[in-house]
């Protein structure tokens, strides 16, 4: 009895906390995850195989004739930037084709759509290369748009087919696989010095991308970031179902197109230049859920990008530094932590009774 | 007339992937008005419903809203005139009851959807007319059907629109709930004007609240009138192919099938008295005869449904004594008697005959010894 008295406060003080905190979840959310992007930014400056203290870094970083130059922004800085932008770019793909499909683990991974982008990038560049050209970034994510765009027409005609959410993904994961075998194939029969690091980039990296590649990667992924924010309102509609979105005045079949060309331009670009990442694109989303305790695109837009950063920076971290100076690929990395995350969601929707 | 209409299908082909279900429908609502959508499962009401809306493609005619072409209106012009309550269940995560009302204001807000004061306003007067602002703040998952209904149709009212469409609304509500959701129609009809178009399943209810009833079976429409001239027996009984059973149009329901055989038991009955024991009777498989029963009587209805035979009279006369005799004496061959009448007056004069003679004879048995019997 007197524990269930003792619990019972314990639980009404929490609410009281809960209520409190809900007031100030906004600010406090995008507060923490703005501090958590600087904070490990700057880690992933710190930490590496060669040893650099703080003081070091902020000298490589801002002083043009630091000795730690080369290190800390030719090494470390072009593969923090990446990591932040591509994850961003992930985890709002994820969002937007959870909103497209209404189904909670959707994302580019596990639809096939990165492994799509994967096959038809390798067959472009093993292409280009044996006729002794390197291709460019534009190139690659020309190729890779076009690749995940021939998945998710796969993924679509399924959805048109079978309604069942987990059908969906089971599919989706087929398609994954199918495309990876046939990358897998075509690398190995390319005999090529070049295909080493190909191989590296098929099993997912940030460690490949140059500086120039940075610029293209920026003039992709923030004009898109910004293009999706002011899509927020149709999103929101779109939420509710597809009648009442059309009832509100969302052209629902120009907005379809949209969704689709976002979510395929954003993954795209992240496979083009980090190979396929698994499961952040699922997971990340959900994380903002939680944190935010909304589904309103207006906030969930920004909190995905965010959240998406700090979650491939930290990612990025445990994999460079973990087993150093071996180097971890980073979907070995963001499966160990998004794939537990899908499997709740999993769970609670069955426990809620969900389809 | 057709001027008047604020939202009509003229000569409208509606089916599914250009194969037509229902041709030539020619229906429309005014301001102010109620039309209602009734028919078996599967008529195609839904599918005129969605067809008026824009949610499927006409094959044939046009849908004219407030005089205006709905094919060459923009989206957005529509959505400040008609509004939705359907079917398909909206994914209400994360969302509290407030938050799916205030998806109405879309066609009213900026580009970034960000509500003013005057929406918030707007919002907060349609949870109110729905009588749903105790719970607008809890999440819109953890609500009853009812309530789900409700904000719903709050949702439709804060778009402001002058034409609410609703496809069968009342599904999966109780007694109570159906009825506050028609009564809340009906306040919205009247207080703001607008036009109403609802498919219903409820025959009842459709008759009550109805301006004009739209009867949809065969691939066509079938009626177009109002509710006096639809609600009728036998045109109901053959709307919906009721052969078994019956349609009371007077209470609105229908009724099962009468049990037939050689009657078992007499039932004295009037004013309404033996409803309750002819209800009994059918459940217990027991064939009855019923009477002497005026066609003006609260009866009548139901044990002309009912009964396996029936003695009636003309409405609001009085048996003869001739007939009062025939009935007796069919009466004390069946051998057992139920009487529900209270008491006898002048105009069931007939029936006090039955009963004494009835109770004469030993043979009058209460209803509930009966069916205890009749149970053994």
């Amino acid at each position: 009895m007197r524990s269930n008295g003792r619990s019972g406060k314990i639980g009404a003080a929490f609410a009281g906390i809960g209520r409190v905190f809900d007031a100030v979840r906004l600010p406090l959310g995008f507060a923490v995850l703005l501090a958590a992007l600087f904070g490990f930014a700057f880690w992933n400056l710190v930490a590496g195989t060669q040893a650099t203290s703080v003081s070091d870094a902020i000298d490589g970083l801002f002083n043009p004739q630091s000795p730690y130059r080369v290190i800390v922004t030719d090494v470390r800085l072009v593969r923090v930037i990446p990591a932040i932008l591509l994850g961003g770019a992930l985890a709002l793909s994820g969002f937007l084709l959870q909103t497209f499909f209404a189904n909670p683990i959707a994302g580019p991974f596990i639809l096939g759509i990165s492994s799509g982008a994967k096959l038809v990038l390798s067959v472009t560049m093993i292409g280009f290369l044996s006729r002794g050209i390197v291709a460019n970034s534009v190139m690659l994510i020309a190729a890779s748009f076009l690749g995940a765009m021939l998945s998710m027409g796969f993924v679509l005609a399924i959805s048109y087919k079978v309604k069942r959410m987990s059908m969906l993904i089971i599919c989706g994961v087929m398609i994954g696989y199918i495309c990876s075998a046939i990358t897998e194939f075509v690398i190995r029969f390319a005999d090529d010095s070049n295909i080493v690091k190909l191989h590296d980039w098929a099993m997912g990296s940030f460690a490949n991308v140059k500086w120039d590649n940075v610029i293209v990667i920026a003039a992709v992924v923030i004009p898109a970031l910004i293009v999706t924010f002011f899509l927020s309102k149709p999103i929101g509609a779109y939420q509710l179902g597809e009648g009442y979105a059309q009832n509100m005045g969302v052209n629902v079949k120009a907005f379809r197109v949209a969704l689709i060309l976002l979510s395929g331009i954003l993954s795209a670009c992240v496979t083009a230049f980090a190979g396929p990442i698994s499961f952040v694109g699922v997971a990340v989303p959900h994380l903002m859920r939680r944190l935010f305790k909304t589904e309103k695109p207006l906030i969930m837009i920004p909190a995905c990008f965010l959240g998406g950063a700090v979650f491939c920076l930290i990612c990025d971290l445990i994999a460079r530094t973990a087993f150093a100076p071996n180097e971890l690929s980073i979907s070995s990395v963001t499966a160990v932590f998004g794939a537990p995350i899908v499997i709740l969601v999993m769970l609670k929707r069955q426990k809620e009774g969900g389809r | 007339m057709n001027g008047t209409y604020y939202i009509s299908a003229e000569k409208m082909t509606v089916g599914y992937d250009g194969r037509p279900l229902i041709e030539n429908v020619s229906i429309g609502v005014r301001r102010g008005e109620i039309l209602t959508l009734i028919g078996p499962n599967g008529s195609g009401k839904s599918t005129i419903l969605k067809s008026m809306i824009r949610q499927l493609k006409l094959i044939a005619g046009t849908v004219v809203l407030d005089g205006r072409d709905m094919a060459a209106l923009k989206e957005r012009e529509i959505a400040k005139k008609l509004a939705i309550v359907m079917t398909e269940r909206i994914r209400g995560e994360l969302m509290t009851c407030r938050d799916v009302v205030e998806t109405g204001r879309y066609p009213y807000t900026g580009r970034l959807g960000i509500l003013t004061k005057e929406d918030k306003a707007v919002v907060a007067e349609a949870l109110e007319t729905v009588h749903a602002s105790d719970f607008a703040d809890r999440p819109y998952n953890a609500i009853s059907d009812g309530q789900r209904q409700r904000i719903l149709l709050a949702r439709a009212i804060a778009q402001e629109p002058e034409v609410i469409v609703l496809d069968e609304p009342t599904s999966f509500l109780d007694v109570k709930h159906k009825l506050e959701l028609l009564d809340i129609l009906k306040t919205m009809v009247r207080e703001r004007n607008v036009a109403v178009i609802v498919s219903l399943h409820e025959l009842d209810l459709a008759e009550k609240i109805s301006d004009r009833v739209v009867c949809v079976a065969d691939g066509r429409i079938d009626r177009c009138d109002v509710p006096e001239n639809v609600f009728r027996d036998d045109y109901i009984a053959s709307l919906y192919g009721i052969r078994t059973g019956r349609f009371n149009a007077l209470f609105g329901s229908p009724e099962l099938p009468a049990v037939e055989g050689e009657p078992q038991v007499f039932l004295i009955c009037g004013g309404g008295s033996g409803v309750p024991v002819c209800r009994a009777l059918q459940r217990a498989g027991v064939p009855f005869a019923a009477g002497i029963l005026p066609e003006s009587d609260l009866d009548y209805p139901v044990a002309q449904a009912l009964s396996a035979e029936l003695y009636a009279i003309p409405a609001f006369s009085t048996a003869s004594e001739a007939g009062t005799e025939t009935v007796r004496a069919r009466m004390l061959e069946i051998g057992r008697v139920i009487s529900t009448v209270p008491t006898f007056g002048e105009t069931n004069a007939s029936n006090r005959v039955l009963f004494e003679a009835a109770k004469a004879a030993g043979i009058l048995i209460s209803a509930e010894e009966f069916l205890r019997g009749s149970d053994a």
